[in-house]
């Protein structure tokens, strides 16, 4: 039997499966059938979209009338009707940033906002560009006299503070791994070690982010004193493997102590030694409920990273919010809203990359959801 | 207890009833089996006594529930033994091993894994010192006898039912082991799957001569593949109630085997033993 690998197939194996529908919409392979399905899985979707715009675009107004309606009045009753008049026609002008009201920017707004960071970043990494280019030589030079060459220290830029959030939530996932999944196997392979451990993951399991962050700070700061270098990548990425590696130490302990004991038996009856016995036996059966609680531990990365950056100072998309948020600039709002979108759609595109690795490994392909 | 001895093949039997012991690749002895429950001891089996001779091919049929598999998978050493004792070849067993290998009810195959795969799983085990190559054949030539030359590479989730348990039949005979344990193997399967996999069965049976113990429901199957067929007493304290022997002649066919004037005597007296 030959396997094709088609648009279709691949599609539904990541779970995209709508793809195949556009497509045949542009084929003109669509039965009447199919438009139902047409229906709804694209018309449905996209109409909850423009919904959702036209009630942010309503509700920001609404609030932007309510703070400009306060400003003025604000101004009629403390400085008299000549202040507020001056006050209206400043809000109408919208060019000084010192009067207008501060509150959700509408859907407009944030698409101008993303525009303008793109266009901050073709900025930047032009001037990066220069700069390696015009040290180039001065670098060869550097690095042969045996000297550090010189980097680029500009400011980042906002696509770069996604990749670095990227770098750090990979890392962290990375930590959570190599701790989470070994310490899974022998827990749910050994009674003892379960209990033992037990009241461990209870109790760590609940621990809120920052608290994490508070912790390993504590302990990386002391381990790196006297260091100069920069610690807070260090410190991010492990507080986020430690919040995040709860779900997969937890369902990989459950995965191998769950084994169908068939296959145990049959392991027991061509007395497998140890290793034989989890590496082809025990681990590949629990599998699935490893990457199950991988596919968590991912999202949850995600999720805190967001908040710890924030702490830890540590560059990326959290201290970009944060930095916006206390900056406080006419467009700051809508900054904040595009990087939340830019959050969202990136941990929406993990999911589906880790949905797409389980379905690869995994051997009972109707499992996954 | 009326045990029938009429079999032609059956030889000498000792004074006490015994088969000389050089003859006997399975004894069971006093055998028992007790689960504590908070009302107190549960007793499954009790004072069973059972000795199987080498080449051997016995089917084990009672009531659900009797403790036919609890005695079954005593035997495999997968379950402790509470009193008495189990010896192959004059040994004692202690746990599991390769000696005794075992088709499950159900097929219990990797899934993850290829049918070739499962059954070098076994082979690997036991024929440690063989080469890469000699192992495959060995695994290649057991899925050919139950007629999976064609899906060696097939992963066992892609199988049927019926294709599975072929697997499981190959990954048995493939350890070579002393005693076969079956555990109502083709219980799970539709009839006409099960008849050719009766066929297959009994032809590599009839080509390795393994002692075989099998549990079944099916009182056919019972008389078509055994030299003899134990019943069990119902549970609790379940004992052997009465053994038939087989007179039929080896290599069997169905045909031939349905045709026999005494098929039908066979037959009455299971069914005269479970319905009493």
């Amino acid at each position: 039997m030959k396997h094709s690998i088609t648009l279709g197939k691949v599609s539904k194996f990541m779970g995209l499966g709508f793809l195949t529908t556009f497509k045949d919409l542009f084929t003109g392979k669509l039965e009447k059938e199919d438009f139902k399905n047409f229906l709804r899985k694209v018309v449905v979707p996209l109409a909850s979209i423009f919904l959702f715009i036209g009630l942010w675009h309503a509700g920001s107004k609404s609030l932007y009338n309510i703070e400009a309606d306060f400003r003025i009045n604000k101004a009629l009753e403390e400085q008299g009707q000549v202040a507020a008049d001056a006050v209206a026609a400043c809000i109408a002008l919208g060019e000084d940033s010192s009067c207008q009201p501060n509150t959700l920017p509408s859907p407009a707004q944030v698409w101008g906002s993303y525009k303008s960071l793109l266009r901050d970043h073709n900025i930047i990494s032009a001037d990066k560009a220069a700069f390696i280019e015009k040290t180039a030589v001065l670098n060869e030079k550097r690095v042969a006299d045996g000297k550090d060459p010189i980097v680029y220290t500009g400011r980042p830029s906002f696509v770069d503070q996604i990749f670095r959030s990227l770098q750090t939530v990979f890392a962290g996932f990375l930590l959570a791994l190599l701790i989470a999944v070994p310490l899974g196997i022998f827990i749910g392979l050994s009674p003892t070690l379960k209990s033992s451990f037990n009241w461990f993951i209870q109790i760590f399991k609940p621990v809120s982010p920052v608290v994490w962050y508070l912790l390993v700070f504590m302990i990386v700061k002391t381990l790196l004193i006297g260091s100069s270098e920069d610690s807070s990548f260090t410190i991010s990425f492990i507080s986020v493997g430690l919040c995040s590696m709860w779900a997969t130490l937890v369902n990989t302990a459950m995965g191998v102590s769950s084994v169908d004991k068939d296959y145990i038996n049959v392991a027991k009856v061509l007395k497998l030694g140890t290793f034989q016995k989890i590496f082809k036996v025990v681990l590949p059966s629990s599998l699935p409920l490893i990457f199950t609680g991988l596919k968590i531990t991912l999202s949850v990365a995600w999720m805190v990273l967001i908040a710890i950056e924030l702490l830890a100072q540590s560059p990326g998309l959290g201290l970009f919010v944060w930095e916006e948020f206390q900056n406080g600039a006419n467009d700051s709002n809508a900054k904040i809203i595009v990087a939340m979108f830019v959050i969202g759609i990136i941990g929406f595109l993990l999911d589906r990359l880790m949905l797409t690795i389980q379905n690869w490994v995994s051997f009972d392909k109707t499992d996954a959801i | 207890m009326s045990t029938i001895i009429e079999n032609k093949k059956t030889e000498i039997i000792t004074d006490n009833g015994l088969f000389p012991s050089n003859d006997v690749m399975l004894d069971l002895k006093k055998l028992k089996k007790v689960y504590p429950t908070p009302n107190g001891d549960y007793v499954v089996l009790e004072d069973l006594n059972l000795q199987i001779k080498k080449e051997e091919f016995v089917t084990i049929i009672g009531h659900s529930g009797c403790g036919k598999t609890t005695m079954l998978s005593m035997i495999a050493g997968l379950n402790p033994i509470s009193g008495g004792n189990i010896s192959v070849l004059g040994k004692h067993i202690k746990g599991p091993g390769p000696d005794r290998g075992v088709i499950f009810q159900s097929p219990s195959l990797m899934p993850w894994m290829t049918a070739l795969q499962n059954v070098m799983l076994g082979v690997n085990q036991v024929f440690p010192d063989a080469t890469k190559a000699q192992r495959n054949d060995i695994a290649k030539y057991y899925l050919q006898k139950v007629g999976l030359e064609d899906a060696f590479n097939k992963r066992a989730s892609e199988l049927s039912q019926g294709m599975q348990q072929r697997v499981g039949i190959a990954r048995a005979f493939a350890i070579k082991p002393k005693v076969l344990l079956l555990d109502e193997p083709f219980g799970m399967l539709d009839s006409l799957t099960r008849g050719e996999l009766q066929d297959i069965l009994i032809e590599i049976w009839n080509k390795e001569k393994i002692t075989a113990v099998m549990i079944t429901h099916d009182v056919d199957e019972a008389i078509f593949l055994a030299d003899r067929v134990v019943m069990m007493t119902s549970g609790p304290k379940a004992k052997i109630g009465d053994i038939l022997d087989i007179n039929f002649e080896r290599p069997r066919t169905r045909k031939s085997v349905l045709e026999h004037d005494d098929y039908y005597k066979y037959r009455k007296h299971l069914i005269d033993f479970l319905e009493h």
